[in-house]
């Protein structure tokens, strides 16, 4: 994740408080998206940017889940999701996922 | 699960870009704080 964004998520759970957030992903292939959820629940495996080293515990999920699709409501559901769900294998970053979330 | 939570909207432009993860999540009654699209090239 870009310095900017892990910038911009330390500033937010600064204000919110980390308990009163979860992250969303749209990611296309499954490449990345474990970094992205040690970046926001352990801290930035890297050691370089603003989450090095802070601990939010943000449960973080793919858009395509679908336990996250159910609460879409149908329409919008339809038009913007029917595509890239059928195109995006969400399976192997929803195991990724879900093995970060039982760690919180 | 979300409900109730404040969400950060991450996409991705060769995935589901930010604002359509933020449209999506707002139409199911949900607060948006940040969104952005990543680009991994």
């Amino acid at each position: 994740m870009n310095f900017e964004n892990q910038g911009v998520i330390k500033r937010l759970a600064d204000q919110y408080g980390p308990e009163n957030l979860a992250v969303v992903l749209g990611n296309g292939e499954a490449s990345g998206v474990e970094v992205f959820a040690e970046t926001v629940t352990e801290g930035d495996p890297s050691y370089a940017g603003p989450l090095a080293g802070v601990s939010l515990k943000i449960p973080v999920y793919h858009v395509l889940e679908e336990d996250v699709m159910a609460v879409v409501p149908e329409a919008i559901r339809e038009e913007k999701l029917q595509l890239s769900s059928l195109v995006i294998d969400v399976e192997p970053m929803r195991q990724v996922l879900q093995a970060a979330r039982e760690k919180l | 699960m979300l409900n109730g939570k404040k969400v950060i909207a991450i996409g991705e432009r060769d995935g589901v870009p930010g604002p359509v993860i933020a449209e999506c999540l707002e139409g199911a009654g949900l607060e948006v704080v940040f969104q952005v699209t990543e680009c991994f090239v």
